[in-house]
C-alpha cells in the first residue's frame, strides 16, 4: 500500500472522475485537476467565489462548480481549458446543483426550492420544474441515465414526476401516499422507485417505472421510522435502516420482509467474528534516539499503531443512549451499504458508534463486527471486490475483506484526520479526505483479498 | 316388654360359697312372685331342696296347690283339680301340665339362647359401626380442614389474578391513553404544519412572481460556445411521436426487466425441480432395501407398491416439464410422503440401534450389518466394473471416430464398413439403373405408340376424306333415289344415332377413347360430329389388332 503526499483541500471537495483518470479538488475558489496516478497538476481553474460543490459530468469532460452564496454555477471543460460557462441564478438564489446523466444539462435548484431550472449546454433552451420538494433526496436518476424522478409537493400533498432525460418530457405524474416525503431512490435496474416517508412515519412505497404502486411496507407505527435505505446492486434486495436499531431486508419478488437484522449491544453468536482494534505500543529503538528528535521520529512516537485482535464472543459494545428531547437523535441505523458483488451489507448503528456490522447476505446473518477505538466517520465498499474501507477520524485507514482485516497508518507529518474516503472506479486506489488535506492511497493488486 | 337386667342373686347364708350370676332374667309381672323369684338363687343340687321347699311347705300345701292351679288356669292350662272347687288332685292333668311346662321351659331356654346370640351379634355389629363411625368422623374432619385450606388458597390466587388483571387493564389503558395522546398531537402537528405550509406556499408564490416579474437580466447563462450533445446527435423537437416513443421505450424497459426476472425464476424453478426429483429418486432407492429384510415391517409392502405406482406416474419425462399446479402439488406431496417414510425408517433404525446397545449384541443385527456391508462392497465392485466398461467403450468409440491411425484392425474395420456401404450403394445403383431401363423402354414404346397413332390418324383422315368424297358423291347421285337411300340413311342415321348414343355413352365412360363405330350420318350432323370428334383422333376402325393393344397400352400408360 502506497500513500501519496498530502495536498490541500477545502470543504471535503475531492472527486475522482468517472473514467478514473483525473482527480478534482478545491482549495477555496480554485479548482485543481490532477492526474490520479501521479497527482500531477493538469489544470487549474479559478472561480468567482468560494466553491461549495463540484461534480464531474458523466463523460468526465466537464466539471461544474457551484457557489451557493453568489448563486453562480461555473462549468469548466477539460478538453478546452479556454472554454467557460457561467450560469447565474441572480435573485432566485441557488441551493443545489447537479448534472443530468447525459452530461449536457445542469439542474439548479433555486432558493426556497421555488423551482428547478434545467439549463442546457447544447441548446439555448431552459426548462423549469415547478414545486420541487425540499427534502434530502428530491431528485433521482436511474443508473442508465434514462429517467429522472423528481419529488414535488403541491397543496400539501406529495407527488412524484418522472421525466425522460433525453428530451425532458414528462412521462408520469402521480401522487404518493406519504405524509411528508423524505427521499426517493431508484433501484439499480431502473424499474422500481423507492419512496419513503419522514421519520415520523415508517412507510416506504415502491413504484414501478410506469407509475403503478407495487407495494407498501410499514414495519410499525408511532415510533421513529426510516433513517436510511440502500438497494442491492442486483436490485434483489432493499435494505431499510430504521431508528429502532434494526435493518429490514425486503425482497424484490414479493416486497415482503425476508430478514430483520438486529444490532444489540451484546453479540453472543459464536459464528460471528469480532475484530477489535487495539493499540500497539510504539516501538522505539533507544539507540537511534537523537536530540533534537527528527520529525519522522516525533510523529512515529506520537502516532500509535494499532492492530486488530479477535475478541471472544460474547462481546458487549459501548452503547450510547441519546438525549430524548432533541430532534434527529443519534440512534438507529445511520449508514447502510451493499457490497458490489451483492454478498455483504455493511451497517452502522448510531447507538453503537464505534462498530461496523457486516452481514452476509447469502446466509442472512451477522458475519463480522469491526469494533474501532473511535467513532466511525464513513465507510465505502470497493467498486470491484468485497472490500470495505473504513475511516474513523484518525490518521488510519481500515480495510476489511473476507480474508481478514488490516489497519494502516497513513504516514503523514502533522495531523491528518480522515473524515471521508472515496474509491477509484477500478478499486486500485482511493482518496482519503480530511478537512484540510487529502491524499491518495494506492493499493497493490494482491493486497488484502 | 321387660328390660334386660343383669341380676346378681345374693348368696344365701345357708348355701355354699358359690356365687351364681344370672345373666338375664325376665321380670314377671306379679310383684309377689317377683320378689320371691328374685330372692331365689340358682339351684345347685344341694340347694335345690331348699329352693323348692321355700315355696311349698307342709303347712301351705293346699294354698300352694290352689295358687298353682290358679296360675295354671290363667296360663291356659287345664285345672289340676278333678273338679272345680274340689280338693282332689288330677294327677294326669298335673303331669300333663308339668310336661307342658317343661316343654315350654325348653322352648323358652332355646328362645333365650337365640335371643342372646342375636344380642351378641348385634352388640358386635354395633361396636363395629361405632368404630367406623368414629373413623369416618375423623376423615370428615380432615377433609373439611383440607377444603378450608384449599379454599383459602383459591381465594388468594383469585385475588392475585384479579390484581394482575387489574394491572394489565391499567397498563392497557395507559397505553391506549398514550396512543390517543400521540395521535391527537400528531393530528395537531399535522394541522399546524399544513397551515404553515400553506402560508409558506403563498410566500413562495409571491416570491416566484417577484422573481419572474423582475425579468432579472442577471438570470442568464453565459457560454463561450454551445457544446455538442454527448451522443453526437442533433436535438429533436418534442412531438407526440416522441412522446409515444418515450412511452414505448419505458414499457420496453419494464418488460425486459420482467422477462429477465422471469427467466431467472424459471431457471431456478427448473433447478429446484431437478433437485427434488433427484432427492425423490434417492429416497426411493433408500427405502426398497426394506423388502429384503422380511422380519421388518410388513406394512411397507403395500406402501411400496404405491410408491412404485407414483414412480411410474411421475417419472414420465413430460410430467417434469409441466408447471401446472397439480403436477407441482403431486411432486411435493410425493416427496413429503417419502421423506416421512424415510424418517420413520431412520427412527426405527435408531431404536434398533439403541436396543442393540442396551442389550447384548444381537446376532441378527450384526449379520444384517455385515450383509449390508457385503452388499455395499458388491455394489462398489459392480460400479467399478461398469465404469471400466464405460471407459473401454468410450475408448473404442474414440478410436472409431478418430482419423485413420496405423492400427491394421481399425483400417480393416474401416474398410469393412466402406465395403458394406459400397455394396449397398452398388445394389441401389443397380436397382436404379434397372428402373431407368424400364422407364426408357416404356418411353420408347410410348413414342412408338404416339408415332403409330399419328400415322394412323393420318391414314384415318385420308380414309375419311376419301369416304366423305364418296359419300358426297353417292349422296348427290342417290338424292334422286332418295327413299331407298334415305331409309338406309335413316337406318344408318338411326343406327348411327344408336351408335352415337353408344358412342356418347362410351365417350362418357372413356373420354379419351372415341368412336367405336364408323361415323356416318347426314352431312350436317356428320360435319358436327366430325368437328366434335376431330379432337379425338384415333378411331376404332377395324384396322388393326394393334389398336386394342394400343389402347390397352395407353390405358396402362395413363394408369401408370
Amino acid at each position: 500500500m502506497n500513500f501519496s503526499e498530502p495536498c490541500r483541500l477545502t470543504g471535503l471537495l475531492g472527486r475522482i472522475s468517472p473514467d478514473g483518470r483525473c482527480l478534482a479538488s478545491c482549495v477555496q475558489y480554485r479548482l485543481i485537476v490532477r492526474d490520479v496516478t501521479t497527482l500531477q497538476l493538469l489544470q487549474l481553474y479559478t472561480c468567482l467565489d468560494q466553491i461549495q460543490y463540484i461534480e464531474w459530468s458523466s463523460d468526465s469532460l466537464f466539471i461544474l462548480c457551484a457557489m451557493y452564496k453568489r448563486g453562480i454555477v461555473q462549468v469548466w471543460s477539460l478538453e478546452q481549458p479556454d472554454w467557460h460557462c457561467k450560469i447565474d441564478e441572480g435573485s432566485a438564489g441557488l441551493v443545489a446543483s447537479c448534472w443530468s446523466p447525459d452530461g449536457r444539462h445542469i439542474l439548479n435548484t433555486t432558493e426556497f426550492h421555488l423551482r428547478i431550472t434545467v439549463w442546457s449546454l447544447c441548446t439555448k433552451s431552459v426548462s423549469y420544474i415547478k414545486y420541487p420538494k425540499a427534502c434530502q433526496q428530491g431528485i433521482a436518476f436511474t443508473k442508465d441515465g434514462r429517467y429522472m424522478a423528481v419529488a414535488e409537493r403541491r397543496d400539501c400533498k406529495d407527488f412524484v414526476s418522472l421525466f425522460v432525460c433525453s428530451d425532458w418530457q414528462l412521462l408520469r405524474h402521480f401522487d404518493t401516499e406519504t405524509q411528508d416525503l423524505f427521499g426517493i431512490e431508484w433501484a439499480p435496474n431502473g424499474c422500481v422507485l423507492a419512496v419513503w416517508d419522514t421519520c415520523l412515519e415508517y412507510k416506504i412505497l415502491l413504484y414501478s417505472l410506469d407509475g403503478r404502486l407495487l407495494s407498501t411496507y410499514r414495519a410499525y407505527e408511532w415510533s421513529l421510522g426510516i433513517k436510511s435505505i440502500a438497494w442491492s446492486p442486483s436490485s434483489q434486495f432493499l435494505a431499510i435502516g430504521s431508528y429502532d436499531e434494526k435493518v429490514r431486508i425486503l425482497n424484490h419478488v414479493t416486497w415482503k420482509k425476508i430478514a430483520e437484522f438486529e444490532h444489540p449491544a451484546m453479540v453472543a453468536d459464536t459464528k460471528t467474528v469480532v475484530y477489535k482494534e487495539v493499540e500497539k505500543p510504539p516501538s522505539v529503538e533507544t539507540e537511534r534516539l537523537s536530540f533534537p528528535p527528527t520529525r519522522a521520529l516525533a510523529s512515529s512516537l506520537f502516532s500509535t499503531q494499532s492492530k486488530y485482535d479477535i475478541s471472544q464472543v460474547p462481546v458487549s459494545f459501548q452503547y450510547i443512549k441519546p438525549v430524548a428531547d432533541r430532534a434527529n437523535p443519534k440512534m438507529g441505523i445511520g449508514m447502510l451499504a451493499f457490497s458490489s458483488d451483492n454478498c455483504f451489507l455493511a451497517t452502522k448503528n448510531d447507538n453503537i458508534p464505534n462498530a461496523v456490522w457486516i452481514w452476509d447476505i447469502q446466509k442472512l446473518k451477522l458475519s463480522v463486527v469491526l469494533e474501532q477505538l473511535c467513532a466511525i466517520q464513513s465507510f465505502q465498499w470497493d467498486p470491484r471486490q468485497p472490500r470495505l474501507a473504513v475511516c474513523t477520524g484518525n490518521s488510519k485507514v481500515y480495510l476489511w475483506s473476507p480474508a481478514g482485516c488490516v489497519s494502516v497508518q497513513v504516514p503523514m507529518e502533522g495531523e491528518f484526520q480522515i473524515v471521508s474516503l472515496c474509491w477509484h472506479p477500478t478499486g486500485d486506489s482511493m482518496a482519503l479526505l480530511s478537512k484540510e488535506n487529502f491524499c491518495m492511497c494506492y493499493l497493490e493488486r494482491e493486497e488484502v483479498k | 316388654m321387660g328390660d334386660w337386667k343383669t341380676v346378681t342373686v345374693p348368696v344365701l347364708s345357708s348355701d355354699s360359697k358359690n356365687i351364681f350370676q344370672y345373666t338375664s332374667e325376665k321380670k314377671i309381672s306379679p310383684p309377689s312372685m317377683n320378689s320371691q323369684v328374685l330372692r331365689l338363687p340358682l339351684p345347685s343340687s344341694k340347694s335345690m331342696h331348699s329352693f323348692f321347699s321355700a315355696f311349698c311347705t307342709e303347712e301351705n300345701i293346699e294354698q300352694s296347690i290352689s295358687y298353682l292351679n290358679r296360675e295354671l288356669t290363667t296360663l291356659g292350662f287345664p285345672s289340676i283339680y278333678v273338679e272345680p272347687k274340689g280338693k282332689e288332685l288330677n294327677l294326669i292333668s298335673i303331669i300333663n301340665c308339668m310336661n307342658e311346662l317343661l316343654v315350654q321351659q325348653h322352648k323358652n331356654l332355646r328362645a333365650q339362647e337365640e335371643v342372646e346370640m342375636q344380642h351378641l351379634k348385634l352388640g358386635s355389629d354395633m361396636d363395629h359401626l361405632q368404630n367406623s363411625y368414629a373413623k369416618l368422623k375423623e376423615q370428615l374432619e380432615l377433609s373439611k380442614r383440607e377444603i378450608v385450606g384449599l379454599q383459602e388458597r383459591d381465594r388468594q390466587l383469585q385475588s392475585k389474578n384479579r390484581n394482575l388483571h387489574q394491572l394489565l387493564k391499567n397498563e392497557k389503558d395507559e397505553v391506549q391513553k398514550l396512543q390517543n395522546i400521540i395521535s391527537s398531537r400528531a393530528t395537531q402537528y399535522n394541522h399546524d404544519m399544513k397551515r404553515k405550509e400553506r402560508e409558506y406556499n403563498k410566500l413562495k408564490e409571491r416570491l416566484h412572481q417577484l422573481v419572474m416579474n423582475k425579468k432579472d437580466k442577471k438570470i442568464a447563462m453565459e457560454v463561450l460556445n454551445y457544446v455538442g450533445r454527448a451522443d453526437g446527435k442533433r436535438g429533436a423537437w418534442r412531438t407526440d411521436k416522441t412522446e409515444a416513443r418515450n412511452e414505448e421505450e419505458m414499457y420496453k424497459v419494464l418488460l425486459s426487466d420482467y422477462e429477465q426476472r422471469q427467466k431467472q425464476l424459471l431457471v431456478e424453478n427448473a433447478e429446484l425441480k431437478k433437485v427434488l426429483q433427484q432427492m425423490k429418486k434417492e429416497i426411493i432407492s433408500l427405502l426398497p432395501p426394506q423388502k429384503q429384510k422380511p422380519k421388518e415391517r410388513s406394512e411397507d409392502g403395500p406402501v411400496l407398491s404405491d410408491l412404485e405406482e407414483d414412480i411410474g406416474e411421475l417419472n414420465k419425462e413430460n410430467m417434469w416439464e409441466l408447471s401446472c399446479e397439480t403436477v407441482r402439488e403431486q411432486l411435493t406431496n410425493s416427496i413429503r410422503k417419502q421423506w416421512r417414510m424415510l424418517k420413520n425408517h431412520v427412527e426405527k433404525l435408531d431404536n434398533q440401534v439403541s436396543r442393540v446397545h442396551s442389550r447384548a449384541l444381537d446376532d441378527k443385527d450384526v449379520i444384517s450389518r455385515e450383509d449390508h456391508e457385503l452388499k455395499t462392497e458388491k455394489l462398489e465392485l459392480e460400479i467399478q466394473q461398469c465404469k471400466e466398461m464405460i471407459k473401454t467403450q468410450q475408448q473404442l468409440l474414440q478410436q472409431q471416430l478418430m482419423s485413420p491411425c496405423d492400427d491394421d484392425t481399425t483400417l480393416l474395420l474401416q474398410d469393412c464398413y466402406l465395403l458394406e456401404e459400397r455394396e449397398r450403394l452398388q445394389e441401389e445403383w443397380r436397382l436404379f439403373r434397372e428402373q431407368k431401363k424400364n422407364f426408357e423402354k416404356e418411353r420408347r414404346s410410348f413414342t412408338e405408340a404416339a408415332i403409330r397413332l399419328g400415322l394412323e390418324r393420318k391414314a384415318f383422315e385420308e380414309d375419311r376424306g376419301a369416304w366423305l368424297k364418296q359419300q358426297f358423291l353417292s349422296m348427290s347421285t342417290d338424292y334422286k333415289h332418295s327413299e331407298n337411300v334415305t331409309t338406309p340413311s335413316a337406318f344408318l342415321g338411326s343406327s348411327d344415332q344408336d351408335s352415337r348414343l353408344t358412342n356418347s355413352t362410351s365417350q362418357q365412360r372413356k373420354p379419351h377413347c372415341t368412336l367405336s363405330g364408323p361415323v356416318s350420318a347426314e352431312p350436317g350432323q356428320m360435319s358436327q360430329y366430325i368437328s366434335c370428334n376431330s379432337s379425338n383422333a384415333a378411331s376404332k376402325k377395324p384396322a388393326g389388332d394393334g389398336k386394342p393393344n394400343q389402347w390397352e397400352e395407353s390405358d396402362e400408360g395413363e394408369v401408370e
